[in-house]
């Protein structure tokens, strides 16, 4: 990789603001070392800049350019797709209620969020009932209605629509509407992730897509209609897609004119445009690591390390001889130096995690026990659970070498470099981890699907919408080689937490479904059918004199709120 | 002429229909599938990816779905792109402008530079000037296109702030100053190596051409220098170059993937990159039957300048 140490030159910024209308002033360069110092500074503090800025223009204006690492695809919001394209998804559409950057729900197309104490869910938990705003207008300027809502769902449902998933939705019985502006659903039994899924579900034109006998007619993905703050434009496939203000939006904002989601397919590529202005923000999946120091002193630049959903683990096939022993992994987990991993190999961005969920997450439980790193005590684990060193530095035990794979994508040097000083480690206390890595197109299929691995290096959301119901990920009937549905693709099975994860599905009570959700966690934790390795972060940025920015664990791109974006410089 | 060419064609289409069913075979036989890409940011269980498997038939017998392909496209239906449902004819549409401006212009440029320099070269044979140019030949084709490209975006964008970093115009303003503004970079980079290429075909074609009885016999009557150069030498070196030109063309329409990659330029090479990776059958295939019918077009149109320009081939091909 190359390493560019160069200062920015002022007359960068000036260029790349000429095609949109709103330059970014004439900032000296000690100006935006400032801006770019204190607005670091700011949000390692955990201050966003949204919160300080000035009032939001009258009229957008200016155009900002989201440079991300991954091209936006899909624009029909539920269809299956990836995480940058739910980052378009947020400004062309519109969920019911949506999860702000702290966690709490905020009603969006709702009037309010349904809950049991104010009468939105049945005390039974069963029927649903949801005011609808009224001023909200589609893109065409039809008005939206209860009837697109019930035609969403139902869409979702429809065993011919091409869904990206149907969490919950499966135990929706019947969809109702009651005159134009509600809506109510009864559950074949209480389902209190539900709230959560619908954060994530976009509501689309019942009038545009009805026409169509194929639900999955590519018309509406080729000049998609939303609610959003902002409308399609244009695409061109490879490079970019383009949207503009809508001035009818219901909600805060737009305050941009134009917004411009680029693909830059290169990392490197990325991060020089970021520098030399020809991108206004960088996103996923952010700055490489190793120009994290760098691009925090870059003149005219706020830079942050994001905290995501994801978390940087070892899955463990707990069907494979060694691994499914429990001793095992507990030496393992204690065999790993996270910190010299998050502080070596990724030039001390992350932090080592302990959990699947993140650790601002409302459910998460902070008592976990920390993860510590002791060779010692872990090749005692092993002495004591029966594996004794063979003639060849390995253990071995009733005739099984203590040996197992490891594999990633090819290609990430990071997670390479990461493997081999877990590799090091591992056979210092005699076990054995062999690396073996697959193109991202053979990983993420069978591989992974049908468990064909060891253990897997990859990054892993276990949550879905920030949900904490982790059924998909660690329920024994979610075991895709076994039961032909679910993710939970290290095979692991625990009655115990089986139960406890029904019981914190059907139970609507927040204060209630954390204490459940504490116990699940207490239980993985010590079960470990994973080894976490640290936080999922990505090292985003804007130009300094755009305003607005918050990371949201909770939403899948950073350009959720990109309708509340300001150029103020 | 005419059976020449019909001939010519009907092999063309048996060769296409081969070419299809080869790598539709491999294209499927290789591990991994299209969902691979939603089952990575880990939003999915199995339940789901059965489900679009059996919607996008992709759980049927091969032959099946090939003749299914084959008889779409025969309907002139190339599919949609199983990433962002775009048909795939207008996927290809979008990136082949983009392709042809970089490829046509960094080999047009290529071609004159490298022409220039392969005729002095021959001319002037073992000279300073021919030995300087087999050398700087050697060392263009030995940079790495991605380390030159990046290279040159740290002088010229990030150090010099002349020229922009990559992309292919600023988006709203696609100008035809700001075009060529973007232009140039990548331009460089390509004509780069091409260039060296280039000198060195025509050096050696040069070289076979002076050294012919009718060029000494041409000095011996006293015809001017340059007139032997241009009117007799050159015209017979060029022969070569057709052939090479007319299996160039492939590449003018195939894309250059690193270049691509460094200047984020949307064009060909990036599209079959990310279609293969990502498994997008429709639009894979759909490019493979697109290259194969340009080379195939190519190949064909040289042939037939070449019985043109050469009128001994003329008579053959009758």
């Amino acid at each position: 990789m190359n390493d560019h140490n160069s200062e920015l030159k002022g007359s960068h910024m000036k260029r790349t603001n000429n095609t949109g209308d709103a330059p970014m002033g004439n900032l000296t360069r000690r100006d935006a070392v400032f801006a770019g110092a204190a607005s670091f500074a700011l949000a390692s503090l955990g201050v966003t800049e949204s919160a300080h800025a000035s009032a939001p223009p009258a009229k957008p204006t200016g155009q900002a350019i989201l440079g991300f690492s991954q091209e936006v695809t899909v624009l029909h919001p539920l269809m299956a797709a990836s995480e940058v394209d739910q980052g378009v998804w947020w400004n062309l559409f519109s969920p019911l209620w949506m999860l702000d950057a702290e966690g709490k729900f905020v009603p969006v197309l709702a009037k309010a969020v349904p809950t049991v104490e104010n009468g939105g869910i049945s005390a039974d938990g069963l029927t649903w009932r949801v005011e609808l705003r009224r001023d909200v207008k589609w893109h065409d300027g039809k008005p939206m209605t209860a009837e697109d809502v019930r035609y969403s769902i139902n869409l979702i449902k429809n065993p011919g629509f091409r869904a990206g998933n149907r969490n919950g939705f499966n135990i929706i019985t019947s969809v109702g509407v009651e005159g134009n502006h509600v809506i109510t659903w009864t559950l074949k039994e209480p389902y209190s992730p539900l709230t959560s899924m619908l954060s994530w579900t976009f509501i689309v034109p019942e009038h545009v897509l009805s026409k169509n006998t194929d639900p999955n007619s590519p018309q509406f993905a080729a000049a998609p209609i939303g609610t959003g703050p902002f409308r399609f434009v244009s695409r061109k496939t490879g490079d970019h897609v383009l949207l503009e203000a809508n001035p009818d939006y219901f909600g805060k904002g737009p305050s941009l004119n134009r917004l411009i989601f680029k693909y830059v397919p290169d990392l490197n590529a990325m991060y020089t445009q970021f520098k030399t202005g020809e991108i206004d923000f960088i996103g996923h999946q952010g700055i490489p690591a190793n120009f994290y120091k760098e691009a925090t002193g870059l003149a005219g630049r706020r830079v942050q390390a994001a905290t995501r959903a994801g978390v940087e683990n070892l899955t463990l096939n707990l069907a494979h001889p060694v691994l499914a022993e429990k001793a095992v992994r507990k030496a393992l987990n204690i065999a790993i130096d996270r910190q010299s991993i998050c502080n070596l190999v990724y030039y001390g961005v992350p932090k080592p995690a302990n959990n699947f969920l993140t650790p601002t997450h409302w459910a998460a439980n902070p008592n976990l026990p920390k993860p510590e790193y002791d060779l010692k005590k872990a090749a005692a684990m092993l002495d004591q659970a029966g594996w004794l060193r063979g003639s060849d530095g390995i253990r071995v035990k009733n005739g099984v070498r203590l040996s197992f794979t490891n594999s990633t994508t090819t290609g990430n040097q990071l997670r390479a470099q990461t493997q081999q000083l877990i590799a090091d480690d591992f056979k210092k206390i005699g076990v054995e981890m062999l690396i073996k890595n697959l193109v991202a197109a053979v990983l993420w299929a069978d591989f992974w699907k049908n468990s064909e691995f060891d253990s897997l290096m990859t990054a892993t959301t276990y949550t879905i919408a920030s949900d904490p119901d982790v059924t998909n990920r660690f329920g024994s009937g979610s075991i895709p080689k076994e039961t032909g549905s679910g993710a939970n693709v290290g095979r692991y099975k625990n009655v115990g937490v089986d139960t406890l994860l029904a019981r914190a599905r059907q139970e609507y009570s927040i204060a209630k479904r954390k204490e459940i959700y504490a116990k699940v966690q207490e239980l993985i934790n010590d079960d470990l059918p994973f080894l976490p390795l640290f936080n999922e972060v990505f090292i985003e940025g804007t130009k300094a004199g755009l305003d607005g920015y918050v990371n949201n664990v909770n939403a899948r791109a950073n350009s959720w709120n990109a309708a509340n974006w300001r150029w103020t410089a | 002429m005419a059976r020449y060419l019909i001939r010519r064609l009907l092999q063309s289409l048996l060769l296409l229909a081969l070419v299809s069913m080869i790598a539709f075979a491999i294209l499927h036989l290789a591990p991994g599938g299209p969902l691979a890409q939603f089952l990575a940011t880990g939003n999915m269980g199995q339940e789901d990816v059965d489900r679009l498997m059996a919607q996008y038939g992709l759980n049927r017998p091969l032959p099946i779905q090939y003749l299914e392909w084959a008889g779409n496209l025969l309907t002139g239906d190339w599919g949609v792109s199983y990433r962002d449902q775009l048909p795939v004819l207008k996927k290809i549409g979008m990136h082949v402008g983009p392709t042809l401006e970089l490829m046509v212009t960094s080999t047009l440029l290529a071609m004159f530079i490298g022409g220039l320099i392969g005729i002095l070269g021959a001319v002037r044979r073992h000279s300073f000037f021919d030995h300087l140019a087999t050398i700087g030949a050697m060392v263009a084709l030995s940079i790495p296109t991605f380390w030159f490209g990046l290279a040159i975006i740290y002088v010229f964008s990030v150090n010099l702030g002349w020229l922009p970093a990559g992309n292919r115009e600023n988006i709203g303003d696609g100008a035809f100053l700001d075009r060529l503004r973007h232009l140039v970079l990548p331009c460089i980079v390509l004509a780069l190596v091409s260039t060296a290429v280039w000198s060195r075909y025509m050096r050696s074609s040069m070289l076979d051409v002076v050294n012919q009885d009718y060029i000494r016999t041409a000095k011996s009557k006293g015809v001017p220098a340059m007139r032997i150069l241009f009117h007799h030498a050159l015209r017979n070196a060029l022969l070569p170059m057709i052939t090479i030109t007319g299996l160039h063309v492939s590449t003018l329409l195939s894309g250059a993937l690193v270049t691509e990659t460094v200047f984020t330029w949307p064009g060909m090479g990036r599209l079959f990159l990310d279609s293969v990776s990502n498994r997008d059958y429709p639009v894979v295939m759909g490019m493979l039957m697109f290259t194969a019918c340009m080379v195939l077009l190519g190949s064909l149109v040289a042939d037939l300048l070449y019985s043109v320009a050469d009128p001994r081939i003329k008579g053959a091909s009758k």
